[in-house]
């Protein structure tokens, strides 16, 4: 029976072979055909010679995670070859480039294997090594095109405006794309019963990385400092919000820019660059992952004492240690919620796309100067680095950033004594002051025991009036932070709860389970501190899945921590294997906690 | 109790600079440093040359990270915004202050520590991003604050209060500095106002990163018979290599100065330092004879002070980064984004 618009295809390639703009040609064919599409990278930490792969998901319904198998196999990596065979699924078929002969002991009974002599007809036809290798993988996008019957006037129009000041590079693209094409179409049937068909489900939206959302919406937020140092998988981010500045932030009567991004020597410096950036009344961000992290605490708990803002993002990568670069978890939680000595906790932003990137971009900045802390805008490699569909980006014009509590020239002219750290409003947050703006507005600025008037202290009830009062704010950032996503229907005992990239996993397993008569409801966790409607959600439920990406339970160990949660009641569901988590596998875990009696 | 305010009284005869304020209103907290501390004769040279700069307290930011030195900026200018960050990260913080607001004055006061233990990779890159900051380092030999242990500074056979001399070279922040290319390197002593004042106020006006290596004696771990970073020793083994003078841009160059023994030297905001040089062979724009000659006297066992180079050629941080006259963090918000439809149009990329 023919499937449209349901199809997985899997293309294995070599790192540094410039698969990459062949596989982003094919992803966006299908998205301009209408039709939703995921992209993922399964990249290896390496420039070139090691295996990569890229998974498009075609996907009508628009889910967002990626599937639980793979249909179409490209298998354009020898070293890769028999595993890459391995994981088609039956009645799948996979793709490899026949130009060299291959065992049969490779073969399966179960897939169609389709061969293509790439390398020969791109040798033929291409002169010089490079550009055999390049036109070897547009050529195999034309056997892709046929097998699934991807519009050629589209793949034209895409190469068109890729290629628009190279124009000699249209044609030869669209000749090796023809290659493939014309190969398959007279060699196989074409096109196959999973194929795409035009639909009307991408209008409005576009497809982009959360690392590029966020660096744009840092740049939309108004930051004019960002410092970092590079580290995977984050430095996209930067690069994102450097790309954008040099376009937007350059004043074009003295090609002068309104922007500084300082590389820093390591993450200490650049956390520090930060600190120093804000206390003097930029808006300054960092971008880092897991290890940058470990490395900044002790500064981020300078910045909680002494009350200074920071926008940190952190797209997080497998840990512990060095981990694997290159693939995904949610294994920063605890350490960032409570990063550095002493007691500490931080408000964290858990973004569940790139859409989401962008808009608590602006979050994130006025959350810091409102409430004068370290915000941490918690991402990861696979919302990070991926291709996600998501409505196109809209900026509200009439948005003014929020700089919190600071007293101007004016307001210093009228107060008799400035005293950095008193609580006159009594939410928490004192007024502080930006440096050069006027001599009564002068304070010493410390990591060191202080009272609330900024002096130093050792004294015991003032140095605790200090920290009770960092409570009070504690509790006015949960009225403050994004409420939660939820999803509720009152015949329902159990539900799911969950945060950031895990999302698109866990709406596509209440799908599948309703479709099983399992009805569960729904909570996504936008931010840290939790708010009242998620302590009711647990309250509310017999049974709460909490599903998370990494080995320790991070998410429902801050759900106790914070909201004195009823452990009992949480029922941990823990993908860590460093590939996005897929809704099978939730569907699996609650299917068989059922029946091990829990509540459904 | 470790702060004590400072009762503000000025004598009415006090001098006062061209906003009307006297030396007093350029004072800190009581300092809690041991009696006899090298480093609050640095402060005291501190105060005198804001004053004579006519620094606007308020323009004034003082950064320090963690120590007996780093205590400093709490005892100088209190209206003066003071940070006192964390131990060796005093440069990332003036970095960033720096970054946002190139209007005001950044004095960054570290040790050696501070700056040349844990923090030796922050002074490092703050040197090779020319920030343009004055950075001072009281310069003692030893930790004091945890009671004496030795720090990366102590010279070898320099002998502790109790244990062991010192095997392991010293780094010289002074070598380091001329090898980092740092653009106004000087070395003086806590016990030489005359010389130390003026080498202060030509760091503070250098367009770029300015180092003050400060030999300052602690009086309680540090100032023993078989030191090399006591008093006594500092005083007899130590040399001028070099005195300046600063000339505010506003007054004439009245002194004549020997032509090949002093220098003029215009400083990019339009003062001037005149720089005496007491020792002929020295040329204190070279980098390699500099170093050449640091080194010889070094290996004699001197202490060569003065401003021992200068280069005022080289563009600082900002301008390094072509960044905007107006400080960063004055830009009003409506410039810093293109607004809605530009976001529609830059995202025709991502269909």
């Amino acid at each position: 029976m023919a499937t449209v618009n349901d199809v997985v295809i899997k293309i294995a390639t070599v790192n540094g072979t410039g698969s990459a703009s062949a596989n982003g040609l094919m992803r966006k064919a299908i998205f301009r055909m209408g039709i939703p599409v995921v992209g993922k990278n399964y990249f290896p930490s390496n420039i070139q010679g090691l295996p990569t792969w890229y998974e498009i998901r075609v996907t009508g319904d628009g889910y967002h995670a990626r599937a639980d198998r793979v249909d179409i196999m490209v298998a354009m990596n020898a070293q890769t070859y028999t595993k890459d065979m391995e994981e088609v699924a039956p009645g799948g078929w996979l793709i490899y480039d026949s130009t060299w002969p291959r065992s049969k002991l490779l073969d399966r009974e179960d897939i169609v294997v389709i061969g293509v002599p790439l390398s020969r007809m791109c040798n033929e036809t291409f002169e010089g090594a490079r550009a055999r290798i390049l036109m070897k993988n547009i050529a195999y996008v034309g056997v892709l095109a046929a097998l699934l019957d991807v519009d050629l006037e589209i793949i034209k129009e895409l190469l068109e405006e890729t290629f628009a000041s190279k124009p000699h590079l249209i044609e030869s693209n669209m000749q090796a794309i023809g290659l493939g094409y014309d190969y398959a179409r007279e060699h196989f049937p074409c096109p196959l019963e999973k194929r795409v068909e035009r639909m009307d489900e991408t209008k409005g939206h576009i497809v982009i990385d959360g690392n590029t959302a966020a660096g744009l919406g840092a740049m939309y937020a108004g930051a004019t400092v960002g410092a970092w140092y590079p580290i995977t998988p984050s430095t996209s981010l930067m690069d994102a919000f450097r790309t954008f500045c040099a376009r937007y932030r350059v004043e074009p009567e003295t090609g002068k820019r309104t922007y500084a991004i300082i590389q820093a020597e390591d993450e200490l410096a650049a956390i520090g660059m930060v600190l120093g950036a804000s206390w003097n009344g930029a808006r300054s961000f960092t971008s880092t992952s897991g290890p940058g992290i470990s490395l900044m605490s002790e500064f981020i708990g300078l910045a909680y004492y002494a009350e200074i803002p920071a926008v940190i993002y952190n797209v997080q990568r497998t840990g512990p240690s060095t981990g694997m670069p290159t693939r995904t978890q949610q294994c920063d939680l605890l350490s960032c919620a409570y990063a550095s000595h002493g007691d500490t906790k931080h408000v964290l932003l858990f973004p569940g796309d790139p859409s989401e990137c962008f808009y608590m971009s602006p979050v994130a900045f006025d959350f810091a100067e409102r409430l004068q802390t370290p915000v941490m805008v918690l991402t990861d490699l696979d919302i990070g680095m991926n291709d996600w569909m998501v409505p196109e980006l809209e900026w509200d014009e009439s948005y003014v950033p929020d700089r919190g509590k600071v007293y101007d020239a004016e307001d210093l002219e009228k107060i008799e004594k400035f005293c950095r750290y008193l609580d006159v409003d009594g939410d928490g947050i004192p007024y502080r002051t930006l440096p050069g703006v006027h001599p009564k507005g002068a304070y010493f600025t410390r990591g060191s025991g202080h009272n609330r008037y900024g002096g130093y202290t050792e004294d015991s009830d003032e140095y605790q009036e200090v920290v009770d009062r960092l409570l009070v704010k504690w509790e006015t950032a949960r009225a403050m932070v994004p409420e939660a996503e939820i999803r509720y229907s009152k015949f329902n005992k159990a539900g799911i709860l969950t945060l950031g990239s895990t999302d698109g996993a866990c709406k596509e397993a209440l799908d599948l389970l309703a479709e099983q008569n399992i009805g569960l409801n729904y909570c996504r966790v936008k931010a840290f501190p939790f708010t009242d409607a998620v302590r009711e959600f647990i309250e509310q439920h017999d049974v709460v899945y909490v599903v998370e990406q990494n080995r320790d339970a991070q998410l429902r160990t801050l759900l106790i921590a914070d909201l004195d949660a009823d452990q009992n009641k949480l029922v941990s569901i823990l993908h860590y294997n460093g590939m996005p988590v897929h809704a099978a596998f939730v569907v699996d875990r609650v299917r068989s906690e059922i029946a091990k009696g829990r509540a459904a | 109790m470790t702060y004590i305010a400072k009762p503000k009284i000025a004598h009415p005869s006090l001098p006062k600079n061209e906003l009307g304020l006297t030396t007093r209103d350029y004072e800190g907290a009581v300092s809690t440093l041991c009696a006899g501390c090298g480093h609050d004769s640095v402060t005291a040279a501190l105060i005198q040359a804001v004053f004579e700069l006519d620094i606007e307290p308020h323009m004034l930011a003082k950064i320090s990270g963690i120590g007996c030195s780093s205590k400093t900026p709490t005892y100088f200018v209190s209206q003066a915004h003071g940070f006192n960050s964390v131990h060796g990260r005093m440069p990332s913080v003036t970095t960033g202050a720096n970054a946002a607001n190139r209007d005001m004055t950044y004095i960054g006061v570290s040790g050696d520590g501070d700056s040349l233990s844990i923090g030796a990779g922050q002074f490092v890159h703050a040197i090779r991003r020319n920030l343009n900051m004055c950075y001072l380092i009281e310069n003692n030999g030893v930790y004091g604050l945890t009671k004496g242990q030795f720090s990366a500074s102590a010279d070898i056979g320099s002998k502790p209060k109790k244990g062991m001399p010192n095997q392991q070279e010293p780094i010289d922040p002074v070598s380091t500095a001329l090898s980092l290319g740092a653009t106004y390197i000087a070395r003086s002593f806590s016990g030489d106002k005359e010389q130390l004042v003026p080498l202060i106020k030509g760091a503070i006006m250098h367009s770029g990163f300015s180092l003050v290596d400060i030999i300052s004696p602690c009086v309680t771990f540090n100032d023993h018979e078989g030191s090399t970073k006591s008093y006594a020793h500092t005083r007899e083994f130590y040399h001028h290599v070099s005195n300046i003078d600063y000339i505010h841009p506003s007054k004439e160059i009245k002194a004549s100065y020997d032509e090949g023994e002093s220098m003029p030297i215009h400083l990019h905001g339009g003062d001037t330092i005149v720089l005496r040089k007491l020792n002929r062979d020295y040329d204190p724009t070279s980098r390699a004879d500099a170093f050449k000659f640091l080194r010889d006297r070094f290996n004699a066992g001197e202490v060569i002070t003065g401003l021992l180079y200068v280069n005022e050629g080289r563009a600082e941080m900002h301008e390094l980064m072509g960044n905007t006259d107006t400080p960063l963090s004055q830009l009003p918000y409506e410039g810093l984004q293109p607004g809605n439809d530009e976001l529609k149009k830059l995202q025709n990329r991502y269909r």
